[in-house]
Formats: C-alpha cells, sequence, structure tokens
C-alpha cells in the first residue's frame, strides 16, 4: 500500500529525513516512534504532498505522490500533528465542508457527518464552535473529519498527544476498528507504549533517519540474544553464583541487592534442574520470571536515545 | 463536478466565516462611506461624480486587499489552511475560491458610494454593465494582489503592513488625486504598471467620460494584469506553501 525509497529532505543545514526506505502492507499499522524533530512530520508532510522531497519515491496504492499529489491525496486521510479544523464552525458544518473538499454530493456529506458525530460520541455537541470544544473532543472530531471521504489510508501524526487517557484509549479503539474494516493507517508517536499497544509494525526513526523496523518480536529479537530467568528468594541466603556457574555451563549469574538471583545463558535455561540445585542447597525460591527486555530498552539500545527524550518539547526548526 | 462542488463549498464558507461577519459588513459600509463623505466636506461644491472613480476604485482596494491578505495568514497561522492544500482539489480552483468571496465583498464595498451618490446625481447615463464588469476586474486584480501579499506574509500584522505598503503608493500614482499625465515624468512608468491606473481611467470614463485612454486597452490591460498576478500567485502558493 506504501512503498517509500530513498527519501531525503533537507530545510537549510538540517536533514529532517535522511534516505529513508519502508514499505507498509495493506490493512496494516505502521508505527512510526521517535522522539520531537527526528522527522515523523517532514515524512508524513512528503508523503502526503505538503512538502516536497530532495530526493526519493513515494507510491501510494500504486500512484506516485511526487508525479501525481492530488490523485493520491483522493485516497488518503490527514490527521495532522494540530486539531486544524475551523474554530467558528461546529462540528457538523466543519465535517460537511471537508466532506465537500473530496466532491462529496451533499446528501452523502450530510448523513456521512452525522454518523461520524455519531460515532465518535460528538452528536451532543449541537451548535458549538469547534473553538469551544475540549481538546479530546477537537482530536475526535479532527479524525472524523480525516475518515469523512472513507480513505484507504490514514495519516496519524501524534494522534493522542496532549489529551486525557479516556479520550486517548477511546482514539486507539477507533485505530483499532478502522483495521479491522481494512484501513491502512500510517501513524507517527513518541509514546512507546502507544505503538507497542496498536502498532503490527514500528520503525525506530531518530535523526532523520530509520534505526530499525519490524513487528515487535522482530525489534525485541534484534536486541535479545540471551535468555535470562530472575528467581526471587526468600531473604538473605549465600547462593553461590560460581556452583551455579559449574552446575550450569554457559551460564552466567549474578546475584542481586535483594537477594535475587539473575541467571542469563545464549542457551534456554532448564527451570526445573535449577530450581531442584536451589531447594537441595537451601535456596528457598518463592518466584521465577523469564526477563524480557521492553520495547523500550530495544529503542533505547538501538537509538541510542533515553526513552525520557521522546517526551521532551519539540526543538523547533528541525522540521517545518 | 467534484470541484464545483470543492469550490462552491470554499467560497460559502469564507463568505459565511469572514465576508459576513458583523465587523466586516459595518467595515465594509462605513469605511466607502466615510470616504464619500470626508470627500464632500472637503469640496462641498464638487461634483460628486468626479469623486465617484476615485472612491469607487479606494474602496475596492482597500477591501479586497485587506480582507484576502488577513483571512489566508489567519487560516494559515491555525494551519485550517493545509486542509485546502492537502484537498485533492487542483491549486488553481482553491485559488479561484478564495479570491471570488473577496471579489464579492469587493463589489459590494464598490456600491457603496454609487448608491450614496445615487441619492444626490443622475447616474441614468452610466452604462451598469460596463461599470459592474470594470469593478469586478479592478476586484480580481485588487484580490490577486491580496493574495500575493498573504503569500509573503506570516503573521496577520505582517500582512497589514505589506498591504499598506503597496496600497498607498498604488493610490497615488493610480491617477485617482493627480492625473498621471501630470506626475513627475520618472513616475509615470511606474503609474501604467499598476492595474489601478487602467481600472480608475475606465471609472473616470464611465462616469464622468474624462478618461485618457482606449477603454479597450483598458479592458484589455486589467485582463492581463488579472491573468499574470494569477500565474505568480499559484506559482508562488506552490513555492511557499507545499515546501
Amino acid at each position: 500500500m506504501i512503498s517509500v525509497t530513498g527519501l531525503t529532505k533537507t530545510y537549510g543545514s538540517v536533514c529532517a529525513v535522511n534516505n529513508i526506505s519502508f514499505e507498509v502492507a495493506k490493512g496494516e499499522i505502521f508505527g512510526f516512534l521517535g522522539p520531537n524533530g527526528a522527522g515523523k512530520t517532514s515524512t508524513i508532510n512528503i508523503m502526503t504532498g505538503l512538502s516536497r522531497p530532495d530526493a526519493g519515491e513515494i507510491e501510494l496504492a500504486g500512484i506516485d505522490v511526487r508525479r501525481q499529489p492530488k490523485k493520491a491525496q483522493a485516497i488518503m486521510g490527514i490527521v495532522p500533528d494540530e486539531s486544524n479544523l475551523y474554530n467558528e464552525m461546529d462540528g457538523f458544518d466543519n465535517l460537511c465542508f471537508c466532506a465537500a473538499l473530496y466532491g462529496m454530493p451533499k446528501s452523502e456529506r450530510e448523513g456521512k457527518a452525522r454518523r461520524l458525530l455519531e460515532q465518535f460520541r460528538l452528536d451532543d455537541t449541537g451548535k458549538r464552535p469547534f473553538k469551544a470544544f475540549s481538546k479530546g473532543m477537537r482530536r475526535r472530531l479532527t479524525i472524523a473529519a480525516a475518515l469523512i471521504h472513507s480513505p484507504q489510508l490514514l495519516f496519524l501524526d501524534e494522534p493522542t498527544t496532549g489529551i486525557d487517557v479516556e479520550s486517548s484509549r477511546q482514539i486507539r479503539d477507533l485505530i483499532r476498528e478502522l483495521k479491522r474494516q481494512g484501513t491502512t493507517i500510517f501513524l507517527t508517536t513518541h509514546y512507546i507504549e502507544e505503538a507497542e499497544r496498536i502498532c503490527d509494525r514500528i520503525a525506530f526513526i531518530a535523526r532523520g533517519q530509520i534505526v530499525a523496523a519490524g513487528t515487535l518480536p522482530e525489534l525485541m529479537a534484534s536486541v535479545s540474544h540471551q535468555h535470562a530467568i530472575r528467581f526471587v528468594t526468600a531473604g538473605s541466603t549465600n547462593t553461590p553464583a560460581a556452583e551455579l556457574e559449574s552446575q550450569f555451563p554457559g551460564s552466567q549469574v549474578s546475584i542481586q541487592a535483594d537477594h535475587s538471583i539473575v541467571m542469563t545463558s545464549k542457551q534456554r535455561i532448564p527451570l526445573l534442574p535449577v530450581m531442584k540445585f536451589l531447594h537441595n542447597i537451601g535456596v528457598e525460591v518463592h518466584e521465577a520470571r523469564e526477563l524480557t527486555p521492553s520495547l523500550e530498552d530495544v529503542f533505547v539500545k538501538l537509538t541510542g536515545i533515553q526513552s525520557s527524550a521522546l517526551t521532551e518539547p519539540e526543538r523547533k526548526g528541525s522540521t517545518r | 463536478m467534484k470541484s464545483w462542488i470543492a469550490f462552491w463549498n470554499i467560497l460559502k464558507k469564507d463568505v459565511r466565516n469572514y465576508y459576513l461577519k458583523p465587523p466586516n459588513i459595518s467595515w465594509g459600509i462605513i469605511f466607502p462611506l466615510s470616504w464619500t463623505l470626508m470627500q464632500l466636506i472637503r469640496s462641498p461644491d464638487g461634483n460628486i461624480l468626479e469623486l465617484l472613480p476615485g472612491l469607487i476604485a479606494m474602496s475596492i482596494l482597500f477591501g479586497t486587499t485587506s480582507m484576502l491578505a488577513v483571512t489566508i495568514t489567519f487560516e494559515r497561522s491555525g494551519r485550517s489552511f493545509e486542509r485546502l492544500l492537502l484537498a485533492p482539489i487542483h491549486l488553481s480552483t482553491m485559488v479561484l475560491a478564495k479570491i471570488a468571496g473577496t471579489i464579492l465583498f469587493g463589489t459590494f464595498n464598490a456600491f457603496v458610494p454609487v448608491i450614496f451618490a445615487a441619492l444626490f446625481a443622475d447616474l441614468r447615463a452610466v452604462n451598469w454593465g460596463a461599470l459592474l464588469l470594470t469593478i469586478l476586474l479592478i476586484a480580481l486584480t485588487s484580490a490577486l494582489t491580496g493574495l500575493l501579499i498573504a503569500v509573503s506574509a506570516e503573521q496577520v500584522f505582517e500582512a497589514q503592513t505589506l498591504a499598506n505598503f503597496f496600497r498607498f503608493p498604488m493610490l497615488f500614482l493610480c491617477g485617482l488625486f493627480v492625473p498621471i499625465a501630470r506626475l513627475p515624468l520618472l513616475l509615470r512608468p511606474l503609474s501604467y504598471c499598476l492595474p489601478l491606473s487602467y481600472g480608475t481611467d475606465l471609472l473616470k470614463g464611465l462616469l464622468t467620460r474624462q478618461n485618457s485612454l482606449s477603454p479597450a486597452l483598458c479592458f484589455g490591460m486589467l485582463l492581463f494584469f488579472a491573468a499574470t498576478l494569477f500565474l505568480i500567485c499559484r506559482h508562488r502558493i506552490q513555492q511557499k506553501w507545499i515546501l
């Protein structure tokens, strides 16, 4: 559905997008995860025809965006990082206006607008102007506006940034529902949990480059070459780490401050023999848990960027 | 058909959201009316018909350039203008829709002094068809000048400042206050580079028969300016707003 090859964009001396390539399959939710200024919005702007690339090719459903931007725009819905509907107009008029931009006839656009207002639980807003909506309501209406012409492809730029937990949850549910209906979704976010929860595949973007891309298990596997098990023990024990290591060759054992034992090995660790051994030497085990890296660990390891940087305020200038 | 739906709805939205707002309607009436009264007070014995070309031209120029420059800059700062750039409609359709509302507003402004003058002077000899066409052409070129200003400005106040930078020299150079023939030799070529000079001459011809150029030439030049400004605006939008 989306094919991007060698995309590059420079603003002055800043390379916002640096030779990135990726593909998104039909009906997939593809997430672009990166800190502010990483090049997420610049990439969306180029893909939607709002910005011209310096180099590279973009095809959306077989349409060359550089050559036929208007044809491509007809099949896409766009939710920008700011809710940008018309402040003076109410929800219904805003949706009808957006539908008219796609050439929908009056009766069709009015029916669709009513259905969307209902679906997004905004049907009780009446004649209230957009400027009087709460942040969450504004975001929901902006997403509804992007769906008014039933696009095959939806671009969501930071859809849940700055809104309340309930609205975020509703938006995530809606994204999943759209996927079920066959819509392809390209989503940018700086929330790791959001990418983890809803994306089929994730690309880490940092300093304009894609550092890694894949499904969640693929990304995890790319950094996790070892198996690790943590044994929570009862109180203070003098666990013989060296003895454990000699008993189970190839394994490394470390004793944590809370007296739990972390055992790592390139091979799978046989749980029962270890437990038996510990029992025999008088170590009481309360819990054994396999340690897997979180997406946050993977992100930090692959990009070298601390996860706290993901939520730092945007540095203006590197993107539009 | 799809382009027409988009065109009509952009125009309707602009008229509702901007031009039909009470402050703009009152401004559209008060501004031309104040100019008219000011001129009448200054020269009470003056023939209102002789003042009318200038009053019409100023009303259109100030109405159109201000409104388009401000509304577009306002939509750009709120990013709602991106919706139009991202819609599957041709850039020319969008530009035409945006200027159509301003042309209507400018035409409305132009007829305020005309209606006022009708109370004091006999306007039966006026060719109304030609007058309307002239007003529309002046409004079109002024609206496109406003659009050119909007493309160059980032903020609403910048747009206003830039608009004044263009408007006031235009008023003094277009032959409204001083006939072009009496302007310093160095300034005359500049006057003939302004669409308003041809519009003013047409208005003078239609209202007082005191035109100095051929009406056909003036219509031709206004059309030429409209086409050129339209192409420049479209090119500038592509260059500046589609980065």
